[in-house]
């Protein structure tokens, strides 16, 4: 389970000044469904994300990640999640494996349990042709099955992705799609941002729209669709930004 | 504090390192490779400029002497000079340095000497070229050689002794041991090279695993995972520490080897010339304190560089930060072999140019063991403060996620 409370982000810029990139965000998911964050670049839902990961600290507001505060208690709610980006590179000097037992091993995993952990990832996202093979040598496909493995291998209850398919090709962006479904039919909790209405059509239980560092709206799709009498998520997403005065970008 | 992340960090860090090319060059190679051909290269260079000094005939000039023909003849005969025929533009020869020195010798100088007349000789060189000031040296050794065997004639003619002229002799008398001699020219270059090798050796980890990994977009990775950053930066800053401790060990170690074949190309040369020897007697002992001294300088070093990197957003960024860093390290370490800059209570507390000094101290035997101490206390508390730095410098967001 995943809960924001009014989570808020303010950076300081030398030119801007105060730039609140996040304004008071508050959403919450249960295990076994996905929330899905949709938004234009520069939106907030990668700063959103950052900090239920607690790679960000709030200026305001809080958080909970499988029922641990993400100021109070980072580490444990890290413990309890899986953080997947396009951003999130692997170590090109590691193979596959040595890759993959590090973050392992980093989780508390003891050595047993590590490597059995390991080889069952390894078998079921087939990545034992190549676990030996240095992550720098490996194709975009095989570089996300790593990271994959990597979110994975601590089983955590929490999976949070921010726009894990920019850039990816087809295939390898329905590898990711497929992989997102599997972790809600396992029970956990997953949050998903995206730029991509198809995608959130496809994959999200419930969907906030997020625009300026404010959640505009919020509510499974039938939901957005009633509340703002339109059925294309497309034109949900334009008339929520246009409402609260601004122009989507 | 948990070890045992801190180890985890420490051995993929170092398993990550001992892959990377350029902290292989800057710790490996340079130390064991750069050294010694360095070492080797100019003992024989050395070697080579003595024996060239000596066999070496060099072209000179007479001018004049047409009536001093036991001098010219005298002067044909040294087997160090090449006597070429006079002409006028002897000066513009000299600048052109095809010719190296010029004699003037003048009118009625043989008949002068006898006669016990003064006489005025001239020689012409080119300052600042080596070649030239040789020959001009060897022409003037011929002269003083002449006068003092005409000093010796004059005053057996007279019947007088010579010590009327020496009443006493002078002598300086080393009490310096061989030992010290050595250390003290060890000592003046070690301490030098080695804090800036722990400077480069630190430098290229110091970038990749703070710059280098914002670069490559693992940053944010590995803070998703459970470690937390003060694990990170303490398993990471010991890596930094152990390539800079490791370039630092192979430089001294590569030294003392190719020392040992440079002294053993020398020896001969230099005995031969009756000159002393050159060896890099260290005692272990020495070696053992210099290297407790230079500990908490290479912590200081290792911290204070992953936190400068820390800030820059790339590799080259972080490079154009740390280069000042050179400067700012190399004066002080230069400023040890200055003569006469000797240790002091206010030099012990000006870290790097500190350790330099006992360093060089250390070497030649002597251990002032109050300053020692303060000198080893006063760097673990900048070590100390540069390694919060670091950690401070890990937990801000916008350090780590500078736009």
């Amino acid at each position: 389970m995943i809960e924001a409370r009014g989570l808020t982000k303010v950076f300081q810029d030398k030119k801007r000044g105060a730039v609140r990139a996040v304004d008071g965000v508050s959403f919450h998911c249960e295990p076994g469904h996905i929330y899905g964050l949709l938004g234009a670049n520069g939106a907030g839902k990668t700063t959103t994300l950052r900090m239920l990961a607690t790679i960000l600290a709030p200026t305001g507001g809080g958080a909970t990640v499988a029922g641990y505060d993400v100021v109070a208690q980072p580490e444990l709610a890290r413990a309890n999640l899986g953080f997947l980006s396009t951003a999130t590179a692997l170590y090109g000097r590691l193979t596959a494996r040595e890759f993959v037992e590090y973050f392992g091993r980093l989780h508390g995993l003891p050595e047993d349990m590590l490597a059995a952990r390991r080889d069952e990832l390894f078998a079921r996202l087939e990545m034992n042709e190549f676990r030996d093979r240095r992550c720098d040598k490996l194709s975009t496909g095989m570089k996300q099955k790593t990271s994959i493995a990597r979110v994975l291998i601590h089983d955590p209850q929490v999976m949070i992705f921010d726009e894990p398919t920019t850039g990816l090709d087809v295939m390898t962006a329905r590898t990711i799609v497929s992989f997102i479904r599997e972790c809600r039919e396992r029970g956990k909790t997953v949050i998903f941002s995206t730029h991509v209405m198809t995608e959130a059509e496809k994959l999200c239980d419930r969907i906030g729209i997020i625009h300026g560092g404010r959640l505009l709206t919020e509510g499974t799709l039938a939901e957005l669709r009633v509340k703002h009498g339109m059925s294309d998520l497309e034109d949900v997403f334009v008339h929520a930004v246009t409402q609260a005065g601004g122009a989507p970008q | 504090m948990s070890l045992r992340n801190i180890g985890i960090v420490y051995r993929k860090e170092l398993t990550d390192s001992l892959r990377d090319r350029r902290t292989l060059i800057s710790t490996i190679v340079v130390p064991i490779l750069l050294i010694p051909l360095m070492t080797i290269g100019i003992g024989g260079l050395m070697t080579s400029m003595m024996k060239k000094a000596e066999t070496d005939v060099v072209p000179v000039m007479i001018l004049g002497g047409e009536d001093s023909p036991r001098t010219v003849e005298a002067l044909h005969g040294l087997h160090s000079l090449r006597v070429i025929p006079p002409g006028a533009d002897y000066v513009q020869q000299i600048n052109n340095k095809k010719l190296r020195a010029a004699v003037r010798i003048p009118e009625g100088f043989d008949a002068a000497v006898d006669a016990g007349r003064p006489a005025h000789v001239e020689i012409y060189y080119y300052q600042t070229d080596l070649n030239s000031e040789g020959a001009a040296a060897r022409l003037q050794a011929f002269f003083a050689d002449m006068r003092q065997r005409t000093i010796e004639k004059r005053m057996a003619d007279r019947n007088i002794s010579m010590s009327l002229l020496r009443p006493f002799e002078v002598e300086r008398q080393n009490v310096a041991t061989e030992e010290k001699v050595s250390g003290a020219a060890a000592g003046a270059m070690l301490p030098y090279l080695v804090i800036l090798m722990c400077l480069t050796g630190a430098m290229y980890p110091a970038i990749d695993l703070t710059a280098g990994e914002k670069e490559r977009g693992t940053m944010e990775t590995i803070l998703t995972s459970r470690v937390s950053r003060t694990h990170l930066v303490i398993g990471k800053f010991l890596l930094v520490l152990t390539t800079s401790l490791v370039t630092a060990l192979l430089t001294v170690s590569s030294m003392w080897f190719s020392s040992r074949i440079a002294a053993g190309m020398l020896k001969g040369e230099l005995a031969r010339r009756g000159a002393g020897q050159f060896h890099l007697a260290l005692r272990a002992y020495d070696l053992f304190i210099v290297f407790l001294m230079i500990l908490p300088v290479a912590v200081l070093f290792s911290a204070a560089l992953l936190a400068i990197a820390l800030f820059a957003k790339s590799y080259k960024e972080a490079q154009s930060y740390i280069s000042p860093l050179m400067i700012v390290v190399i004066v002080p370490a230069v400023a040890s072999l200055i003569p006469g800059v000797e240790l002091n209570l206010r030099l012990a507390l000006v870290p790097i140019l500190s350790t330099s000094l006992v360093s060089k101290e250390i070497f030649t035997g002597t251990y002032h063991w109050g300053l020692i101490g303060l000198i080893f206390g006063s760097s673990c508390v900048y070590a100390a403060a540069a390694l919060a730095t670091a950690v401070r410098m890990f937990q801000r967001e916008d350090v780590l996620f500078r736009a």
